[in-house]
């Protein structure tokens, strides 16, 4: 099989994140990493290959900072990657990130497509489910599961409140991967000095800027939430907050 | 004509999925501000019953969009049967519940109508007769105010759970139309098998009176025995957010949120959730939330009654402490 996996760079988890002075987006001056969701869709395009041979290809569109994340892909066994190097990719709309890959994948013909299932920044969900209408081809969201049949995949899809279901697709197709489908591995110092000779394609905005459009949707402002509710902050030293809290199990929740 | 606003329920094996009246509620209110009206669909095959129920929310029609080939939810036969309904009808905006399903196949459904569609938002403003939505970016640390580049109509939006209130929907009378369909050969590409539980749940956490809750925040597999020392000292059980689980660190079972398990205790500790939108789903109806997590800005306290910036295991051990006198003083 011949999988593509779509990555994302997204600011650390515990980061401090800080918004720009127009208020329209994050400072940029973070910690990153690779988007969770990507990385358990890069170990399954990585185990099916181990399974079925093939060629496991990653596909990032961002800022030249992003580049971390294919190299470390491509320390964990993946054979080449391609990189749509831009600063607008990071904040344009999940129709053009969907536009910017499809374009940049032209010349090629993938099996399946692999994404997470949602990014962390964004929370769109979108960017999988968009590519599959762009190339035609059927698609599968929220996989926690893959098996390889005559005909296509058995797919298991994750449903709400503990549900689940089998699903045949044909190939080639477009899945979004969740989280905990697998378990992640380390590169190892040999995958890493390995990685340094495998190909990165860089292109740039113009290459694909024809197949873009414009952005559908604009964030006006972002901000810091409004508190739903007031919550009382506990100070003090460790033993003192936790006397305080105590006393308002005891007296406010009623649990002792 | 006033414009329209079309909701979009969702529908399992011919039961409305609750959520949709939040999406009817959203829906009449954005028609109370902007002077539109709303009409509601279904689709799906033995739907009338649904239709009729939906006949008595405030709307003027209600659609029932009928296909035995619609039995079985494939976001193919979705795509095309919507793409057909939506564009013949042309609504200004289209409302849905952020529900897995929805997620599947409306953002395709936009593109193939050459739109787009904002997902998970859980509110809206209406400013100066422009329409923005408000959703979470970040996992929750920021939300934004974002507006549609054009003029519409088919507008989307989806609405995540809770962002509004399904009890306040208006009531009202409305016509029924069936309108039957046929998906075309071929056009289904995959094919639905049964949907399953996994498993009997081994433990049901929506009766425990009180949860303690770990997050990444937890660090190492093994600091886990204070947090059930903890649960076990208030009488509760110990849960996780996905991470853990995803980690088996904790069996799934023990997950709380949009994939696993929703709670409402009368006490629910978190130990080093940072409060991702998918974990607070779960728990954000608990009647006190008590949140330790070592980063003040984390979403978190945002919805905690009592909060704790502080490193977990600063303050973990000495709250044991404390329980453990409270008790033997009592």
């Amino acid at each position: 099989m011949k999988i593509l996996v779509c990555m994302k760079q997204v600011p650390q988890k515990d980061a401090p994140l800080k918004l720009n002075e127009a208020g329209t987006w994050i400072r940029e001056d973070v910690s990153y990493e690779v988007n969770e969701p990507d990385a358990y869709a890069l170990e399954e395009a990585l185990r099916q290959k181990e399974k079925h041979g093939g060629e496991v290809v990653v596909v990032t569109a961002g800022p030249a900072r992003a580049q971390q994340v294919l190299r470390e892909a491509l320390a964990k066994g993946a054979d080449r990657a391609i990189h749509l190097v831009d600063d607008s990719f990071a904040t344009i709309d999940p129709v053009s990130t969907a536009r910017a890959i499809a374009a940049a994948i032209e010349s090629e013909s993938f099996d399946v497509v692999l994404t997470g299932l949602q990014s962390d920044d964004f929370g769109f969900a979108q960017t999988g489910v968009l590519l599959a209408e762009l190339l035609g081809w059927p698609h599968g969201t929220i996989i926690i599961g893959i098996e390889k049949t005559e005909t296509g995949l058995r797919l298991k899809r994750e449903l709400e409140a503990g549900h689940y279901q089998w699903m045949d697709i044909p190939l080639p197709c477009v899945l979004t991967i969740q989280s905990g489908i697998n378990k992640l591995r380390y590169a190892t110092l040999i995958g890493i000095k390995q990685a340094r000779n495998k190909p990165v394609k860089q292109m740039t905005l113009a290459d694909v800027a024809d197949k873009l459009g414009t952005n559908l949707q604009t964030i006006e402002r972002l901000y810091i939430p409004v508190k739903q509710k007031k919550t009382e902050m506990l100070q003090g030293s460790s033993a003192e907050i936790a006397k305080k809290l105590v006393d308002k199990l005891r007296n406010e929740a009623r649990v002792i | 004509m006033p414009e329209t606003i079309l909701v979009l329920v969702e529908q399992q094996q011919s039961k409305l999925n609750r959520v949709s009246l939040e999406t009817i509620a959203a829906a009449q209110s954005i028609a109370k501000d902007t002077g539109w009206q709303v009409e509601i669909a279904v689709i799906g095959s033995g739907i009338a019953a649904i239709a009729e129920e939906l006949a008595s929310k405030g709307a003027t029609k209600i659609y029932a969009i009928e296909s035995p080939q619609l039995t079985a939810y494939t976001s193919d036969a979705f795509v095309y049967v919507l793409k057909e309904f939506l564009s013949s009808k042309q609504p200004k905006l289209v409302l849905m519940p952020h529900t897995y399903q929805v997620r599947d196949f409306a953002p395709r459904l936009a593109l193939a109508l050459g739109k787009t569609i904002i997902p998970d938002a859980i509110g809206y403003k209406y400013e100066n007769g422009k329409l923005l939505f408000t959703r979470q970016m970040f996992q929750g640390k920021f939300v934004a105010d974002v507006s549609l580049s054009d003029d519409g109509p088919l507008w989307m939006a989806t609405f995540q759970n809770a962002a509004f209130r399904g009890d306040l929907a208006e009531a009202g009378t409305a016509p029924v139309e069936t309108i039957h369909v046929t998906v075309p050969d071929g056009a289904i590409r995959v094919q639905p098998h049964e949907i399953f539980k996994e498993v009997k749940q081994a433990v049901d956490l929506s009766q425990s009176e009180v949860i303690v809750a770990v997050g990444r925040g937890i660090k190492e597999q093994k600091n886990l025995a204070m947090a059930e020392e903890l649960a076990t000292l208030l009488g509760g059980d110990i849960a996780a957010s996905r991470p853990i689980c995803d980690l088996g660190w904790l069996p799934l079972d023990r997950q709380i949120g949009s994939s696993g398990q929703t709670i409402a205790p009368k006490l629910y500790i978190a130990l080093g959730i940072s409060g991702a939108i998918q974990h607070i789903v779960g728990m954000k109806g608990s009647r006190t939330i008590v949140a330790i997590n070592k980063d003040a800005e984390a979403p978190i306290f945002e919805i905690a009654d009592i909060g704790v910036a502080a490193n977990l295991f600063d303050v973990v051990p000495p709250l044991i402490e404390e329980i453990k006198k409270a008790k033997a003083g009592a």
